[in-house]
């Protein structure tokens, strides 16, 4: 298992690298100009010389996306077990997720800087709420796809409502919802970016607006590449934590 | 614990909705106490319902239903069930899943290491107590079923078709095995069953259940000497027993002419 993990990993790095190259080398070949399509190497010189001041804003984003990102499973968790607790108030409650889902929230994110100022608040506000429907969804699936029988054995067995939640549904319930964590995680990196674009003096979003508006392309891509890093991280992240939480379903 | 003796009468129940079904109308039934009692019938019977409603996760809408003399009200304490499907938790080993009955009740778990492990050894899963449930075959996790409901001392033992998803062979060591168990703990066992030799060669008494709606149309003592071996199904007085139940289901208009129970 390990080594089809490794091996995963070094063949995604070559197919990368293979394109990369191919960039570099289709670039130089039509002599495309740095500020429409700046070559890789011109990009990769960028990051290499401002790598501090990149990596303070990565950290800024990723701290916000982390943020965002806790905040929303937490907050689905609870929404998506309440929400689950009875059959005719998921009929009453379910309709209103959905509903809210619907909204396009980088439209909304314009109304956090009015509510919550130009700080970080806004930027974690819109990481959360992009990212929390993934975890109401999952977590409501889960729950409910616990096999009938197993629920019947709890009652047989007269497990107390919270007992029972902790040992039987919540576990049950934990491989959906890790699944939305993972798309939950990338969908908060979004949601941070977007609270960055619209209002900020830090992060990557900062940076790829603050150069847009002096048409250095070559830092836009240096931005992008480094939020391509964090993203592959923060998924990476999310499937080691798969793994030892449920260790279970190792063997299949 | 001391086995529990189960009584009912006339009991009735009808699931609500707009077309209500009758699943069950009149039933009687005394079971006595460490008695092993098959309930045989051709599937939508309701034979399943009456065992959730001693289980206590139906409740009857008529008649009397006892456990050990008191009403079933909600699940009695001290049974155990085993359904078809082996309902283990799939994130808990073997080991941790026959544990969970104490910890709902709050027993503490470390008292009963030798007793899990006695019943491990008895089923045959001695090496598997630190496997995952999907680690098992389809037989060993029925196994660890059987277990899990044992491992609290249940005075009554439910059993729905617990042996209805395997195959042929497992079906019949199971059924040695269960024979065994239950000769080794003597608990009350009501097992559920539409399979007609495995309800003669388990039960002392066999209640054949007629469909829509359910009652008891037959009661049949079976009197062949314990343990009974596997072979006991080819004797002459076992398919006498067969015989009847068979052409009860014929009378019931339930055979079809290859002689299978139709549904």
């Amino acid at each position: 298992m390990k080594r089809l993990l490794t091996g995963a990993v070094a063949a995604g790095g070559v197919s990368i690298l293979v394109l990369l190259l191919l960039w570099e080398v289709l670039g130089r070949l039509s002599g495309i100009r740095p500020i429409v399509l700046p070559l890789p190497s011109q990009v990769l010189v960028e990051l290499l010389a401002e790598w501090r001041w990149y990596l303070d804003h990565a950290v800024y984003t990723t701290l916000t996306t982390m943020a965002g990102f806790i905040l929303s499973v937490v907050g689905g968790v609870l929404i998506g077990t309440a929400v689950a607790s009875s059959r005719s108030w998921e009929r009453f409650a379910y309709p209103l997720v959905v509903a809210l889902n619907s909204v396009p929230k980088v439209a909304v994110a314009p109304l956090f800087v009015i509510w919550m100022g130009t700080g970080w608040e806004p930027k974690v506000a819109i990481a959360f709420l992009i990212a929390v429907f993934a975890i109401i969804v999952d977590t409501l699936h889960g729950l409910r796809s616990i096999p009938q029988d197993v629920l019947d054995v709890a009652r047989v067995l007269k497990g107390r409502p919270l007992a029972v939640f902790f040992k039987v549904r919540l576990p049950g319930a934990l491989p959906s919802i890790l699944a939305g964590m993972k798309v939950a995680v990338s969908l908060s990196l979004v949601g941070a970016i977007v609270g960055e674009f619209v209002s900020s003096q830090k992060g990557l979003g900062y940076v790829i607006m603050s150069a847009q508006g002096t048409f250095d392309t070559v830092r836009v891509f240096a931005a992008l590449m480094v939020l391509a890093v964090l993203g592959l991280l923060l998924y990476a992240l999310l499937v080691l934590l798969e793994r030892v939480l449920t260790p279970w379903r190792r063997h299949s | 614990m001391t086995p529990v003796n189960v009584s009912a009468q006339e009991v009735s129940k009808r699931f609500a909705g707009p077309r209500g079904v009758q699943a069950l109308q009149s039933v009687d039934a005394e079971i006595g106490a460490g008695r092993f009692v098959s309930i045989l019938g051709p599937s939508g019977c309701g034979k399943s319902t009456f065992l959730r409603c001693l289980a206590g996760l139906e409740t009857i809408s008529g008649g009397r239903l006892q456990i050990a003399g008191q009403d079933v009200q909600g699940p009695p304490d001290g049974i155990g069930i085993v359904f078809q499907q082996h309902a283990l938790l799939e994130w808990r080993s073997v080991r941790d899943n026959i544990l969970l009955p104490l910890e709902f009740a709050g027993k503490p778990v470390a008292n009963y290491a030798a007793k899990v492990d006695h019943l491990l050894a008895m089923t045959g899963l001695k090496n598997f107590a630190h496997s995952y449930p999907q680690e098992l075959s389809g037989g060993m996790k029925q196994r660890a079923a059987i277990c899990r409901a044992l491992i609290d001392d249940p005075a009554l033992l439910l059993m729905d078709e617990p042996f209805g998803a395997l195959d042929a062979l497992t079906r019949d060591q199971m059924n040695a095995e269960l024979q065994r168990i239950w000769l080794a703990t003597g608990n009350t066992v009501i097992f559920v069953t539409h399979g007609i030799a495995e309800a003669v060669f388990l039960g002392d008494e066999v209640l054949v259940f007629s469909p829509r709606p359910g009652r008891v149309a037959h009661r049949l003592r079976i009197d062949l000497p314990r343990p009974r071996p596997l072979a006991v199904r080819e004797t002459p007085e076992f398919g006498r027993y067969v015989g009847e139940i068979r052409e009860l289901f014929g009378t019931m208009g339930l055979l079809d002419e290859k002689g299978a129970i139709a549904s």
